[in-house]
């Protein structure tokens, strides 16, 4: 789209409101487009005090606005409460596999998902629907903390590597899976093997009440790469991102106080008149091995001769002339 | 119940929030006070309480609810309070024939597999009765608290889910609320109890956290009450209460401070 011309700022560059708000959604759909390109394990790390889902139902919405089909294994919160802020085309693409009200089959009324959690997972591998296709696990931690870390890892390997199945002529479109982590739930070692199998790692944090998601890239054949984007969802689940962290952390020094002068009420001197200090640039070190001192010491000069040791007993001084070390048989 | 909390938390037993879950915490200080204070609030409230006590014995509530004004001898008579006491009925557990499952079955067994027997209990007493005369405002479940089964042998993951099946019936169902209380072990470094603490937190609406002071002990404060909402938002007020053992006695407020530091608001700013 051509730029806007302005005949007074001929030769300067001037946004536009327009053109910055279109530069904002560009970002935005930079950061959820790249997220959700690659195939395979988004994993969303969150903390009691940076929650995740909200970040984790906008890549829903996106999903949802470009066409693909959502499933979603709702473990931790009731299907009305997950919808709830989603319109109606969103809301009309998702399919939640209710986990929440029955998962262990305690009411035995028959409603529950047969074969459990377990059972839930491995059947959104088989997929009958070659289109593309989002699943959202909400959460891994409930999966991880019900399930051997192991036989989670296999299955959402299987998961998100539906696309290689071997025997499969016709071209899949890839699977993107996103799984939302509390990290504080788990020790280091189930969150690594997680990580591990994720093509893209989100974590959250946040400062000044700014939330902020620090993202790794693991893209095949390449470095991983990182990224960090300062953001806020709105109400309706879209991105807004920021330019950076807030400005109260970027202004370092107070300007109330000015640095004090320890120099200033001091009984000596601290400071070389321009005299002294010339003296002191020209002064050559003793140790120092400049050429002078090479000429000096390979050509053996009168001036060595002249140095002498003047020496005047006390009265109490007791000259023996006899090594005191003599009689060591060393 | 306290009035500073009640301001605190911008609410009346007119106009109790429904379908939430509150975690009650306390690090280096006791926050039983918190627990007294809900129950009472509730019970004013008009709601079909459910309280499981563990700690304490049904007189102590009753005393400390009597000078909180209300009585608990007769909102179970009456049948607005239904309350397990822990420390009487565990006694049952042994000494009865095992027709039916025991809410707190899983003391006799060895292996604690589940809390599902309490869950039923649960279920049962807070579900809405056929009689029309009785028409509670709505379901509350109160547990005192939860860090004492993890003593008891059951494992975290067990008490998440008994409280995830309590969510989806009392708060999703029943659109009631649920109040419980987690101790912090702080340094401590009690695993099990982080993950059941933080497990918790990540399902609440509300986390009420009461520490000792940084200072150390003081003989008319004990302490501060940290609120914080979950969803991305902090509230951060700082209510000083005096609650010395004896007696019930709520100091002056001192220096409520509150700064909103989030972005995503889906509650009315205080």
């Amino acid at each position: 789209m051509p730029r806007p011309f302005h005949p007074e700022g001929a030769g300067q560059l001037s946004v536009t409101p327009s053109e910055s708000v279109r530069r904002g959604a560009e970002r935005e759909l930079e950061m959820l487009e790249s997220l959700l390109a690659l195939g395979g394990l988004v994993l969303l790390r969150d903390s009691v005090e940076w929650e995740g889902r909200s970040l984790l139902k906008a890549l829903i919405k996106k999903s949802a606005a470009c066409g693909e089909q959502v499933h979603i294994l709702g473990c931790e919160v009731s299907e009305e409460e997950f919808r709830e802020g989603f319109d109606s085309h969103v809301n009309s693409r998702l399919v939640y596999h209710d986990l929440f009200r029955d998962p262990l089959n305690w009411s035995k009324t028959g409603e529950a998902l047969p074969e459990g959690p377990l059972g839930a997972l491995r059947a959104m591998c088989r997929r009958t629907n070659p289109g593309p296709v989002t699943i959202a696990l909400d959460s891994l931690s409930w999966l991880l903390l019900h399930l051997p870390c192991t036989t989670l890892c296999q299955t959402l390997h299987a998961l998100s590597h539906q696309d290689s199945c071997p025997g499969n002529s016709t071209p899949v479109e890839p699977v993107h899976v996103l799984g939302l982590l509390h990290e504080e739930l788990h020790g280091p070692g189930p969150v690594g093997a997680l990580s591990s199998l994720a093509q893209a790692e989100v974590t959250l944090s946040g400062a000044m009440g700014q939330a902020s998601a620090h993202i790794l890239y693991r893209r095949p054949r390449q470095r991983p790469t990182h990224q960090t984007q300062w953001f806020s969802i709105l109400p309706d689940f879209s991105l807004d991102l920021q330019r950076g962290p807030p400005l109260e952390l970027q202004r370092h020094a107070d300007p109330h106080t000015p640095p004090v002068d320890p120099t200033t009420q001091l009984t000596f001197n601290l400071h070389l008149s321009k005299e002294e200090k010339e003296a002191k640039d020209s002064l050559t070190l003793p140790f120092q091995f400049s050429s002078e001192k090479q000429q000096a010491l390979l050509r053996p000069g009168p001036s060595q001769a002249t140095s002498r040791i003047f020496y005047e007993p006390d009265a109490y001084d007791d000259l023996d002339q006899e090594d005191p070390d003599d009689d060591l048989d060393v | 119940m306290f009035p500073e909390l009640n301001h605190l938390l911008n609410t009346t037993p007119d106009r109790a929030e429904q379908g939430k879950l509150t975690l009650l915490c306390d690090a280096k200080t006791d926050g039983s006070f918190l627990v007294h204070h809900f129950l009472s609030f509730y019970l004013k409230a008009n709601c079909k309480v459910c309280f499981v006590a563990l700690i304490q014995s049904f007189s102590h509530y009753n005393i400390v609810g009597q000078k909180l004004g209300v009585s608990l001898t007769t909102a179970r008579e009456r049948g607005q309070l239904v309350f397990l006491e822990g420390l009487k009925s565990s006694v049952d557990v042994f000494f009865r024939s095992q027709e039916e499952p025991h809410p707190l079955q899983f003391l006799r067994e060895a292996n604690t597999g589940n809390l599902q027997p309490l869950f039923e209990f649960v279920r049962e007493a807070l579900k809405p009765g056929d009689n029309a005369e009785a028409a509670w405002r709505c379901p509350v479940l109160l547990v005192d608290d939860l860090s004492v089964l993890l003593s008891l042998g059951v494992g975290a993951v067990a008490v998440l889910d008994f409280i995830h099946y309590c969510r989806a019936t009392v708060c999703c169902e029943l659109k009631g609320n649920i109040v419980t209380l987690v101790h912090d072990s702080g340094d401590a470094e009690d695993e099990e109890n982080d993950v059941l603490l933080n497990g918790l937190s990540h399902q609440s609406h509300l986390i009420l956290r009461a520490e000792g002071l940084a200072t150390g002990f003081c003989r008319d404060v004990h302490g501060q009450v940290c609120r914080g909402w979950d969803l991305g938002v902090l509230l951060d007020s700082r209510l000083l209460a005096s609650v010395p053992d004896s007696r019930l006695h709520v100091g002056v407020l001192l220096g409520l401070r509150a700064c909103l530091v989030g972005a995503y608001l889906q509650m009315e700013v205080v």
